[in-house]
């Protein structure tokens, strides 16, 4: 043990150096294919293809130009995909936020009947795949009613609210939302109930306020799986106006593969996501970390 | 007097509240009726019926027949052709045994009910004779099979390089949060897309992997066709999903070594541990609960693979890549065939519940 001690000033800064080096060779295993994404997106075809087997491949040489994107926004209404996507992904993080909140508030402060067995349906849940309902939900939405410009239709397939509404309610955010609630001082809702103030209002007016972490959490793990929606929105959604982002890639594999267009587009869709998680790299990392209460 | 008013106007007071609870508690429980639980006892009662999507026909009850169908299986030795007079087994030109045709069996035929229908999926020689494995759904026995191959890669090698990552990240260093971030970045980034990438990557021509390869091994290295080959289909998806989520259970594994209190690694120094011993009895013994947790989260995803399959291979080549999930969406979607879909969605769950549930009780505290 007094052998560590007496390492030398020099053998200290080459650890240090070995540490930064690993850290930095797994470093660019994770960034490469990304910069490899975006640099090929600025290369017409052929240079592309032709780079790919060097070093080329991840620098900015060469013919560079914004072509690939002029013509990815010709070949697929790109802005209208955007669009729904980010209409379907804010329409339900919001929608899911107040659902999940209010219920989570319900079990966690008010006293009702029978919230002992709704709370334990709803951690039951958690262990059901949504892959393993998929089918039987479309199912369920070809059957449902929604009132429409011509009284009740029947069909949810080709609309917006298919895209939405299953996915409002989860019993991931629900549950998040409860331990966060139950972790709170309860001299906080008695001090408000002294001073007059309704179960609801102590909700919106007290609760709400001071929940920001747990709110950033749920917004966090709802809007990933919602912007990067894929399965859902292939199967019950055929017309090219409501289509979101994912789905648009289809347009690019018909007959002939336009590599410089698919980079431009799969980096047009991707960065966004990129940039907000940078900037927000924090919660997002420690909204990962919560789901892990789950166990 | 004023007593039992108070106590009244408390009751009352109660009795608003319990209302409010419920009406609070409402919406998400009439969605979690509707699209969870509702689809989730369903799709059980569609499996055991014959469910389409759109069908002029009522829905017939069907009992165990979608099960069957897919989970049918059965050993069968086909005997050699012989000589009628000699008795002599014949054999084709090139010296091989010629064997009787398996569809005289399986099509059919009166003396070998139990055979109808099912389709070869493996054979082996067994000295003159051949034995046949028969199944019902050979391409979905197959996919349970590729799905319990991934899922046993996956989840150890997945959790393991997490711990990895977790304890390289939790080092003291200057900047360390960058790197924290970098090996996060593929965790938000669509599973589509990187499929998208991938396939780019794993390319028989032009591939990345193929051009680093080659440039490593000085131009010795024969390009492969990663994803065209049944032999490394399945470990290019197996590869590029673990880069794609490693980073969701590094994050998860971090969280859990920040709870281990660093006066224990103090503690082992003074003792004069090493750093496998460091490992070994503090940092090993403190995560045991986190442990159940990433590899049951990883055992739940991994058996949900599709994406990659959908975008990559659409289960080719040779069914090498085929999954249970990508076999229930072309089969419920696709075809319409929403009881198949089901059948095979419960079986699925019926596997994740089982294996988690052991995870569970293998790694349960003492």
């Amino acid at each position: 043990m007094s052998q560590a001690r007496e390492v030398t000033q020099t053998q200290k800064n080459l650890m240090i150096f070995t540490r930064y080096l690993l850290l930095i060779l797994v470093a660019s295993i994770f960034i490469l294919p990304l910069i490899f994404m975006i640099m090929s997106s600025f290369k017409p075809d052929l240079q592309l293809l032709r780079d790919s087997s060097s070093i080329r491949a991840i620098l900015p040489v060469g013919d560079l130009s914004f072509d690939n994107y002029a013509s990815a926004f010709e070949r697929v209404p790109i802005m209208r995909f955007i669009g729904n996507s980010l209409f379907v992904t804010a329409t339900t993080v919001i929608l899911s936020i107040v659902v999940n909140s209010m219920a989570a508030f319900s079990l966690a402060i008010i006293e009702w009947r029978g919230k002992g067995i709704i709370l334990s349906v709803i951690i039951a849940t958690l262990i059901i795949p949504a892959d393993v309902i998929v089918i039987p939900m479309l199912m369920l939405v070809n059957q449902l009613p929604w009132i429409g410009a011509s009284g009740i239709e029947f069909g949810w397939l080709n609309t917006y609210h298919v895209q939405i509404i299953p996915f409002i309610v989860d019993p991931l955010s629900i549950f998040l939302f409860y331990t966060y609630f139950k972790d709170l001082p309860t001299e906080l809702v008695e001090a408000a109930r002294i001073d007059g103030a309704s179960i609801f209002q102590i909700f919106y007016r007290v609760i709400m306020p001071i929940s920001g972490p747990v709110l950033a959490t749920v917004a966090i793990l709802k809007f990933l799986p919602m912007w990067n929606a894929y399965l859902w929105p292939l199967m019950v959604v055929q017309r090219e106006e409501l289509r979101p982002v994912m789905v648009g890639l289809q347009y690019f594999f018909q007959l002939d593969t336009l590599w410089g267009e698919i980079m431009a587009y799969l980096t047009i869709i991707t960065v966004p996501v990129l940039l907000f998680y940078l900037s927000l790299q924090r919660a997002f990392i420690e909204s990962i970390a919560s789901t892990g209460i789950k166990g | 007097m004023a007593q039992p008013k108070r106590k009244n106007n408390q009751l009352g007071y109660k009795r608003t509240e319990a209302i409010i609870g419920w009406v609070m508690m409402a919406p998400a429980l009439l969605l979690l009726l509707l699209f969870l639980l509702y689809p989730f006892f369903t799709g059980f009662y569609f499996s055991f019926t014959n469910q389409r999507l759109i069908s002029p026909n009522p829905t017939e009850f069907v009992g165990m027949r979608n099960f069957n169908r897919l989970l049918t299986m059965q050993f069968f030795t086909l005997e050699p052709e012989r000589d009628e007079t000699t008795g002599e087994v014949l054999r084709d030109e090139d010296g091989n045994i010629s064997y009787p045709r398996l569809r005289n069996f399986t099509r059919d035929n009166p003396d070998y009910p139990q055979l109808d229908g099912l389709r070869e999926f493996m054979s082996w020689q067994q000295g003159e004779n051949r034995l046949v494995l028969l199944a019902s759904d050979p391409v979905f026995i197959k996919s349970l099979l590729n799905i319990f191959y991934f899922v046993m890669i996956v989840a150890p090698l997945q959790g393991g390089l997490a711990l990895v990552l977790a304890m390289m990240v939790n080092q003291k260093l200057q900047g360390i949060n960058v790197f924290r971030m970098i090996y996060f970045m593929p965790v938000v980034i669509s599973i589509v897309v990187v499929s998208i990438l991938w396939q780019f990557i794993y390319d028989g021509q032009n591939g990345l992997l193929n051009s680093v390869l080659s440039a490593l091994t000085f131009g010795n290295f024969e390009p492969v066709d990663w994803l065209g080959n049944p032999n490394t289909a399945m470990n290019s998806i197996i590869a590029m999903s673990i880069w794609q989520a490693v980073g969701f259970h590094m994050v998860i594994w971090l969280s859990g070594l920040q709870t281990i209190p660093f006066v224990l690694y103090e503690a082992a120094e003074v003792n004069g541990a090493n750093a496998w011993q460091k490992f070994r009895f503090v940092t090993w013994p403190g995560l045991r609960s986190t442990a159940v947790l990433v590899l049951i989260l990883i055992t739940i995803q991994a058996f949900g693979l599709f994406a990659q399959i959908d975008v990559m291979t659409r289960g080719g080549p040779l069914d090498s890549t085929q999954t249970p999930v990508f076999q229930a969406v072309i089969r419920g979607f696709e075809q319409q065939d929403i009881a198949d879909g089901s059948a095979i969605s419960v079986v699925l769950f019926v596997m994740v519940l089982t294996i988690s549930l052991i995870q569970r009780y293998l790694t349960r505290e003492k």
